[in-house]
């Protein structure tokens, strides 16, 4: 845990406090249950709301407090701990930061206020096929009109604006799309993670340059960064969460007379697991820091920390389930909510094998 | 972040930068320590010997060690400054060793002021080499079981048994020895003394290694002699001690870039020269490519949880857990480290000895071979994760190691 300052200490002890009461996994489980059609309890976003953590990023002027990204990370790996379902990634992580990063003042004006009170949505439009390639995209604007598809958009059904990227001219753009402007479609994606997702398709949808943002790709590789580290800050809880209630069954579950967790076969294991978890913290925390201080190493820093998040959360998942045997596998225990969403947040934003290549390429191999 | 230096650091910058300009000699920039393994059997030229007593004497090559035994009394912030400072003007550290890395900051913490007065300014100037008289032949990971004997002789110990991985016994002047003083007991009757390496009871053999080498001894002891004032801690008190010099070992194993020779260049430039780059300028293999950027990864995250335990510690949190994987997660990089190092280099990189290998190449092989001690000594890969199980995360203990 990186040295806090005391109003970050007071954040994540909020997060913390919050989390325990209001959003277990069993609120979770409720939400899936229920089938919401958000994906998400509404409910429960506005309390958040409330407490200011969908505005942690964003500028007091526009209604945030402007406490930077390593303190939403702080936020997200308490949220990530119970896999609390919310918004607070698609929208005041990566919509946020696409708004901060290249917003004009009018955009800035209309959007951020309400990104900050929970009271409207955003989310980015960006991947296009099964895999994430932000740089192969289809989705074209010409004579003032975007045409295109997108997947995968997090929280696409309860977005009421899209940061969508598409071709223009041959660079990359992006445009802030609201979800009702005509031309606009949407279908709900059910996942096996439970979270809110859509396929969005636009059709002739009106578009201007009021609508568009500054900054092209750059902007684009910018935003992502943000939504990389800030996700993997979410990953980084989850993890720790099914690493703890792993450790606590090794502790707790007898066989042939003895807690399973005396065996050497699972001790072993588990500091393995602990290894990762140190590792990819450190990790995640230097690149929501290098964030902050605007480091020119931010590319590089939000690929370690999305690719050793991704494969540590893939360890802990798998183990959780394997060591916890039987119970692991039935849908009334949670191993199975921690390996589900492990599986769509490593998908989420590039995978471990898309930032392996990445960070390649920027080191010049 | 962590402080690097700051304002009130530059005088001190200039009076370490001309204090380095003053003494160091041309001759040696950029040269090997010759405290390195495969410099030790050398003598010192005299430059090397002038450097190391200048070093010595201002007790910069033991910057934080208390002046008043020959250290150089600095803050860690100056010592960076002055460990800055070397390198910039490409200089070694002359100072070094088992007395430097685990005795000294040991006997600091644990012995009398009289064995500090008499033990530590010896270190601090370079005059006396020290090895570590642990190991034996029947007790490796499991060290408590030590069966070197140590009675007593009123003033006096007699000390019987064998050592065994004794590094650096060969140019040793003194030992620090774990001995059995009680053998009604495992933990509770082991001692921690001192004695001269330059008496007729004590025989040194090296080992060679697979890697053609022997930093290694086998260390017999037959009717030794150590004073009682050379006793550190209490009579069947030293397990304490030893535990605590074993971290300073692991530390000094796994420090920020591996204290274990991550250096030399870049293998990503290597791999280019000796597999090819594809079209568009990349390593021309795949497979090779990812697992060398992996690598890469993972040593990132290691230094940064380094440079995070190190912030975390000063922090007031305490001591950072992170400290406990670091060991086996520092290792097990550099380790790989040498495995693609041989496969990039392919058939060069199975010479042993000749002209048709360059000297990286055979530098390559050998570092491979020794890096394989570096997952069993300092505690082995598989103890370190009982520590980590036991001690961090509190399972159930079946070895009954302390």
């Amino acid at each position: 845990m990186a040295v806090l300052t005391e109003e970050q200490s007071m954040l994540r002890d909020a997060a913390k406090s919050w989390v325990q009461e209001k959003s277990p996994v069993t609120a979770f489980r409720k939400v899936r249950d229920s089938g919401a059609e958000l994906g998400y309890d509404v409910a429960a976003w506005n309390e958040m709301a409330e407490m200011g953590w969908a505005g942690v990023i964003i500028p007091e002027e526009f209604g945030g407090s402007n406490f930077g990204y390593l303190s939403l990370g702080l936020v997200l790996e308490e949220l990530g701990r119970t896999l609390t379902a919310s918004p607070l990634i698609a929208s005041g992580l990566a919509g946020a930061s696409a708004l901060i990063l290249g917003g004009s003042d009018a955009q800035k004006g209309e959007w951020l206020p309400k990104l900050a009170d929970g009271s409207a949505v955003a989310t980015l439009a960006v991947d296009e096929g099964p895999h994430h390639r932000p740089d192969k995209v289809e989705a074209s604007v010409s004579g003032g009109k975007l045409n295109g598809k997108k997947v995968f958009v997090l929280e696409g059904m309860a977005a009421d604006v899209f940061v969508v990227s598409a071709k223009d001219g041959g660079n990359i753009e992006l445009y802030l799309v609201k979800a009702d402007a005509a031309g606009v479609s949407r279908q709900k994606l059910s996942l096996a993670d439970s979270r809110g997702a859509a396929n969005v398709t636009f059709e002739n949808v009106a578009v201007s340059d009021a609508d568009k943002l500054s900054g092209g790709a750059a902007l684009l590789e910018k935003v992502l960064d943000r939504a990389r580290a800030g996700l993997s800050a979410e990953m980084l809880g989850a993890a720790i969460q099914a690493f703890e209630t792993t450790l606590d069954y090794l502790k707790t579950r007898v066989q042939f007379g003895q807690v399973i967790g005396s065996f050497q076969a699972l001790q072993h294991r588990a500091a393995k697991m602990f290894t990762e978890l140190e590792l990819a913290r450190s990790a995640v925390e230097a690149a929501l820091a290098a964030i902050d201080a605007d480091s020119p190493d931010v590319p590089e820093l939000a690929s370690l920390a999305k690719a050793k998040m991704g494969d540590t959360f893939h360890l802990v998942s798998n183990e959780m389930v394997q060591m916890h045997g039987g119970i692991g596998m039935t849908d009334a225990h949670d191993a199975g909510f921690y390996l589900k969403r492990a599986r769509a947040a490593e998908a989420a934003f590039g995978n471990q094998a898309y930032h392996r290549d990445r960070y390649a390429r920027i080191n010049g191999y | 972040m962590a402080d690097f230096g700051g304002t009130d650091l530059d005088a001190f910058r200039k009076e370490a930068r001309d204090w380095v300009a003053a003494n160091f000699p041309a001759e040696l920039k950029g040269k090997p320590n010759p405290m390195a393994r495969e410099e030790r059997d050398r003598p010192l030229t005299p430059a090397q010997d002038a450097w190391r007593k200048a070093v010595g004497d201002k007790g910069w090559g033991t910057p934080t060690w208390p002046k008043a035994y020959g250290g150089g009394g600095l803050s860690p912030a100056e010592a960076r400054v002055v460990q800055g400072e070397f390198a910039r003007a490409g200089a070694y550290n002359p100072i070094g060793g088992m007395g430097v890395m685990m005795f000294g900051p040991t006997l600091l913490e644990y012995g009398t002021e009289a064995q500090k007065q008499e033990h530590i300014p010896p270190i601090c100037r370079g005059e006396l080499q020290w090895c570590q008289g642990f190991s034996e032949p029947g007790a490796g990971s499991d060290l408590a079981s030590l069966q070197t004997r140590a009675d007593d002789k009123g003033d006096h110990f007699i000390i019987n048994g064998q050592k065994v991985w004794t590094s650096g016994a060969q140019w040793a002047d003194w030992c620090f020895c774990l001995v059995r003083t009680d053998t009604s007991k495992k933990h509770e009757g082991i001692s921690f003394v001192l004695f001269s390496m330059h008496q007729p009871g004590v025989e040194v053999r090296p080992i060679k290694l697979i890697a053609g080498n022997s930093p290694f001894c086998e260390t017999f002891f037959n009717d030794a002699r150590a004073e009682k004032k050379d006793l550190v801690g209490p009579l069947n008190g030293g397990w304490t001690i030893a535990k605590r010099l074993l971290q300073h070992e692991r530390n000094g194993l796994t420090g920020a870039g591996g204290g274990l020779g991550s250096g030399g260049r870049p293998l990503e430039d290597m791999a280019k020269q000796y597999v090819g780059v594809d079209g568009e300028g990349r390593i021309d293999d795949q497979d090779l490519r990812t697992r060398l950027v992996t690598n890469a990864m993972n040593m990132r995250a290691f230094q940064q949880t380094a440079v995070r335990a190190m912030v975390e510690a000063k922090g007031n949190q305490g001591p950072s857990t992170a400290t406990s994987i670091m060991k086996n997660a520092g290792t097990q990089l550099i380790q790989e480290r040498h495995e693609m190092t041989l496969e990039i280099m392919g058939h060069q990189g199975l010479g042993w000895e000749g002209d048709t290998f360059t000297a990286e190449e055979l530098g390559a092989v050998r570092g491979w071979l020794f890096g394989k001690a570096f997952t069993i000594f300092g505690g082995s890969q598989e103890v370190q994760s009982n520590i980590v199980s036991k001690r961090i995360l509190g399972l159930p203990d079946l070895t009954q190691a302390h």
